[in-house]
């Protein structure tokens, strides 16, 4: 069922911007949008469960399935002995990560802690895992190898997620340490994090002798059928991957995950369509998860409050035979001009499960800790934190000197403490409980990825867009809608938008805050090749004549120009009497040279209990600027779950690794905290637009990860605003906060 | 999950023991998910679904009377409208969420399992899932674990914030065996301590059934459930303080007091209500009592800050109840901690 199927969306709707609800609203609510594991077959899939290996590192020595096999209901049990051929993990080397072969039970060898060892394929989920449980195995353990000291990291990663160079620096920081006149020296450390989106790693795989059908929940799909291409060594076009509805991804799903490689290799072996769905605590283990962090950072000012020295040196592990480092301290090297800047990543390799990306990688933490640090800086200056920021804002980029397309990073501290009220702000005692305000910033790089997509009209003036594009929740359905309806001058009704499938044109799908830009303006080229073709068709000068759509007529011109075409005449040559146009994104040449950013000011009211060392926010306030917005409504929405993560990675989010055996402890909801409903205060956020048209032709930038940049150090800063407690090592839980009362 | 058979139970004179290891189904708010995971394996569940008759309560003179199978919220409702039981209705509504305490009953919230992350994780030495494999939180993560009542093979907490109020408020259980035999136990003598056999954690039989929950109607204070957590909702406690006082011309004529989240089950702090009944009420006092009830205290690393945060809150809520008493001498029921 197409997204908009309900066709619901109110006339006056249709211009970009236009905060016009999700057109995949209705069907969501209703229940009717199908996510992966909720497809109907014409025979019930057999259900496949995945047993994890209990220790990090080792070799498997011996396995028998026997017992397994012989349960009610047990189809097959498939192990490294008699899984199919498969491209070794991680092959080939020149292949993008979400390219190269997930071989999974094709060696012995555990990678991590709950790595699968055996797949139990059976009628049902109960009977599966009970057999799994039947399986005698013995692993070989090796030692275990993680990162528990920052200076065991002494690699130098090949490069930082976002194309960022691993070291990047100007002017001689040390010096400008020394000459400083005030100086902090800090250490920060963050946690390991998941992306725990709602709807966990799924996939229903089909395979009939010829074509491998996936129903998966997955970010990128072009990748993940090149992935899977590659890891069974089977031709591209015999894959085809749908993932129209995906329940949240946040990075952990922009590669295929252990789910999609083990329902392909079952449904490969068996011809009939298997469905796995990872537990939660599956989830912690078999997808992939942020890495924790230590970031070292000193930094000088002048007695006038002028930075003069940054220094942010980040210290993470990376995951064996996985290349990801996130880039920490990228923050550190934009947030703030100052002469001397010097930035460092070191990794570890280590036996963990799969590290990557997360929401906002690099910013979502490196924010955190640097502009917690700036904040403290401004204390020990005794400046207030928001005058200190204004203060040393940067007119260019501080280490390349590059121009910002754009940069409204001002406006928003501006406005934004406005809008707060943070020039009037007045901290308050309630008996055991003190409020206090925080400030801080985020920056966002701005990229554009190669993508493409067609608008076709049928004969009765109906558009379509087809693109293998996803909607994580973002609202993608509904900005694409809205950039045909506006380009048309029609309702977005009239609009239809078919997504998450393989064989439409390959895309940039959604990660990296690239996809709206990206995708956007490949349907945004679509229509416009659309338009000059039909006044090809028309026999008219594209440009030469305003062009309308009404009703099953093309309408070219006004008043005594008019000429009109019924659209059945016109595209009667046509196949299906239907007129399909592609339109393509790529980076603008030229546009590069010019550093691209989004800015974010975000303000936090809390208030802490002085007994407990409990924090609750009061309040948060978040003021952007992201090039012309798309849609208030769902642009608003992503910015305040950004900030509402941002709540919970001040705060709660701690995932805690077993050093003796490398497992992740608190696998499940209950006890891998993130902000439920009672922990937001009142949330608003504001506009600063200003459309960017060297960023893209539609003049958008990213937000979904611009929300969360900043957000948390806000709140840690009014924890400090409050109680003078700086907590250095987050989150910040009661306990920390109570021993430093 | 292992293959099981189903036997409801529509009376508790009906109930006989099954063939096999069973467990009783009420809620299954914790037993469905321990059976997912396989630490729960029983060969039968006895269905308490259709047993209406201890879905209601009911009080005399002497007592309310709390069916077995009442829900937490029907429960936080009735004790919402009695000052007496404030306490319990502040514990209750404390825990997990609207969803889960509408299906959680009282019973089955008593004998909830400990959210020791070692326990649910199947692939680890867990004492109390599999006797004698050892104990892997300690000296592993062990924020959540217990300060008090531990032994060397196990420090895992019992989680209920209901249960510790009922100890406060010095709730018995009503049972009845498979061979039609009844007692009633306090809740405060109910639980276990762990010692060398962590994995029997009550001093029910096989199949002893609860069949109700008696609270006395003694006469009740100023009453605060002080529950502190990471977030404000749906998070088990780090630490909790249950208290009940009167006061009299400043001195403490009654007071009963249980801590929660910090031993192996909700803890009836017995010689702290000693020290500090029949005693002038101050804030010396109070840091004194503090001492006295954390004495035996033990942390484990990850949890050592449970021990000043539980002295902390109790010398609070202890000071709160007082002020609170001496501005409204008689006064009985919730006041909200600040």
């Amino acid at each position: 069922m197409p997204a908009n199927s309900s066709k619901n969306t109110g006339a006056g709707d249709y211009t970009i911007g236009a905060p016009a609800n999700r057109v995949d609203g209705p069907l969501k609510v209703q229940g009717k949008a199908r996510y992966a594991a909720e497809n109907q077959f014409d025979t019930k899939p057999l259900i496949a469960w995945q047993l994890g290996a209990p220790v990090a590192s080792g070799t498997l020595t011996h396995i028998d399935t026997t017992r397994a096999e012989q349960q009610t209901g047990v189809h097959m049990v498939i192990t490294h002995h008699n899984a199919p051929a498969q491209l070794p993990f991680g092959e080939p080397e020149d292949k993008g990560r979400f390219m190269q072969s997930r071989a999974l039970l094709n060696d012995t060898r555990i990678r991590y802690a709950g790595f699968p060892i055996a797949l139990v394929v059976a009628d049902t989920l109960e009977q599966a895992r009970y057999a799994a449980s039947l399986i005698d195995f013995d692993i070989d353990a090796d030692e275990v190898d993680l990162l528990e000291d920052p200076n065991e990291a002494t690699v130098v990663p090949e490069d930082i997620d976002g194309g960022y160079d691993a070291d990047a620096s100007v002017g001689d920081t040390d010096h400008a340490l020394k000459q400083a006149q005030t100086r902090l020296d800090v250490r920060y450390t963050t946690p390991s994090q998941v992306s725990a989106a709602l709807e966990p790693h799924a996939t229903i795989a089909s395979y009939d002798g010829t074509t491998l059908q996936v129903h998966t929940s997955i970010q990128i799909i072009s990748a993940a059928v090149q992935c899977i291409a590659t890891t069974f060594k089977l031709e591209p076009d015999t894959i085809e991957i749908q993932s129209p509805y995906v329940g949240g991804g946040f990075g952990s799903k922009l590669g295929i995950h252990n789910d999609a490689i083990l329902a392909c290799m079952a449904t490969l072996l068996l011809k009939k369509p298997v469905k796995i769905v990872m537990t939660r605590r599956q989830v912690f283990h078999n997808a992939p998860h942020r890495g924790h962090s230590t970031q070292f950072m000193s930094l000088g000012a002048d007695n006038q409050g002028g930075l003069q020295a940054v220094q942010h040196h980040s210290f993470m592990p990376m995951a064996r035979d996985y290349a990801f480092a996130e880039g920490s301290g990228v923050a550190a090297r934009i947030n703030y001009q100052a002469p001397a800047i010097d930035s460092q990543h070191r990794v570890k390799v280590v036996d963990s499960p799969m590290i990557d990306s997360v929401r906002a990688p690099g910013d979502a933490i490196g924010s955190l800790t640097f502009e917690s640090a700036i904040d403290e800086l401004a204390h020990q200056l005794g400046l207030d934190p928001l005058t200190f920021r204004q203060h040393n804002l940067a007119l260019k980029h501080p280490i390349t000197g590059a121009d910002f397309s754009t940069n409204n990073l001002r406006e928003c501290l501006d406005k934004g403490a406005d809008s707060f009220g943070w020039h009037t702000r007045k901290k308050q005692q309630r008996g055991s409980k003190k409020t206090g305000f925080g400030v801080a910033v985020g920056m966002r790089m701005n990229i554009i990825v190669p993508a493409a997509a067609s608008v076709s009209i049928n004969q009765h003036g109906a558009l379509t867009v087809d693109t293998d594009m996803t909607d994580i929740g973002t609202g993608t359905y509904t900005i694409l809608s809205q950039i045909v309806a506006d380009y048309f001058a029609l309702p977005v009704s009239q609009v239809t938008v078919n997504l998450g499938n393989s064989r439409a044109p390959a895309s940039c799908g959604s990660g990296g805050s690239f996809g709206a830009s990206s995708c956007g303006t490949a349907v945004l080229n679509a229509c416009e090749g659309l338009a000059a073709s039909l006044c090809e068709l028309a026999g008219v000068a594209m440009g030469t004549e305003q062009l309308n759509i009404e009703g099953d007529n093309l309408v070219l011109g006004d008043g005594q120009t008019r000429q009109q075409h019924a659209l059945a005449t016109l595209l009667s040559q046509q196949d299906n009497g239907t007129l399909s146009v592609t339109g393509e994104a790529a980076p603008d040449e030229g546009n590069e040279d010019y550093a691209q950013y989004s800015s974010a000011a975000h303000f936090a009211e809390v208030e802490v209990d002085t007994v407990t060392g409990e924090v609750r926010v009061l309040r948060q306030h978040g003021a952007f600027s992201a090039g012309r917005i798309l849609n208030y409504k769902t642009a608003g929405s992503q910015l305040k779950g950004g900030m509402i993560w941002g709540t919970s990675y001040a705060l709660f989010e701690d995932l805690q690794q077993d050093k003796r055996d490398g497992s992740f402890i608190n696998c499940d909801f209950a006890e891998y905290h993130f902000a439920v409903n009672r922990d937001i205060g009142e949330l608003t956020i504001e506009f600063i637009e200003e459309p960017d048209y060297k960023a893209c032709k539609l003049g958008s930038k990213g937000i979904g990860e611009l929300g969360i940049t900043g957000a948390g150090a806000a709140i840690a800063n009014a924890v400090f605003d409050a109680t003078g407690v700086r907590v250095r090592d987050f989150p910040v839980t009661p306990d920390k906060v109570m021993l430093q009362l | 999950m292992k293959p099981f058979t189903v036997m409801p139970l529509e009376e508790a004179n009906d109930l006989r023991h099954p063939s096999g290891s069973a467990r009783f189904l009420a809620g299954g708010t914790n037993l469905v998910d321990l059976m997912k995971h396989q630490i729960e394996t029983p060969d039968t569940l006895i269905d308490l679904s259709c047993w209406k008759s201890a879905n209601t309560i009911c009080e005399d003179e002497d007592q309310f009377l709390i069916g077995a199978m009442v829900s937490n919220t029907a429960l936080a409702k009735f004790a919402y409208q009695h000052p007496s039981l404030s306490l319990l209705a502040q514990a209750l509504l404390s825990g997990a969420t609207v969803q889960l305490r509408n299906r959680a009953t009282t019973a089955g919230n008593l004998l909830q399992r400990t959210r020791c992350y070692q326990f649910y994780d199947t692939t680890k030495p867990c004492n109390k899932r599999e006797p004698g494999s050892g104990c892997s939180a300690i000296g592993s993560f062990n924020r959540i674990h217990a300060i008090l009542g531990t032994s060397p093979h196990c420090i895992a907490s019992h989680p209920s914030d209901m249960a510790t109020a009922m100890t406060a408020l010095d709730a018995s259980v009503n049972t009845i065996t498979p061979d039609g035999q009844t007692r009633s136990i306090p809740v405060r003598q109910l639980y276990k301590l762990p010692g060398d056999t962590p994995q029997v954690e009550t001093w029910l039989q096989e199949n002893e059934l609860i069949v109700n929950v008696s609270i006395p109607k003694h006469s009740a204070g100023t009453q605060i459930y002080k529950k502190v957590r990471d977030r404000s909702s749906y998070a088990f406690a780090l630490v909790s303080v249950a208290c009940d006082m009167q006061l009299k011309d400043g001195i403490i004529t009654d007071i009963r007091l249980a801590f929660g989240s910090v031993g192996p089950h909700p803890w009836h702090a017995l010689s702290t209500e000693t020290f500090l009944k029949g005693k002038t009420a101050t804030t010396a006092l109070f840091e004194e009592a503090a001492e006295v009830a954390l004495s035996p205290a033990q942390g484990f690393g990850g949890n050592d800050y449970k021990i000043p945060m539980l002295k902390r809150t109790l010398i609070h809520v202890l000071q709160q109840v007082a002020d609170h008493q001496s501005a409204q001498p008689g006064h009985q029921g919730a006041i909200y901690a600040r």
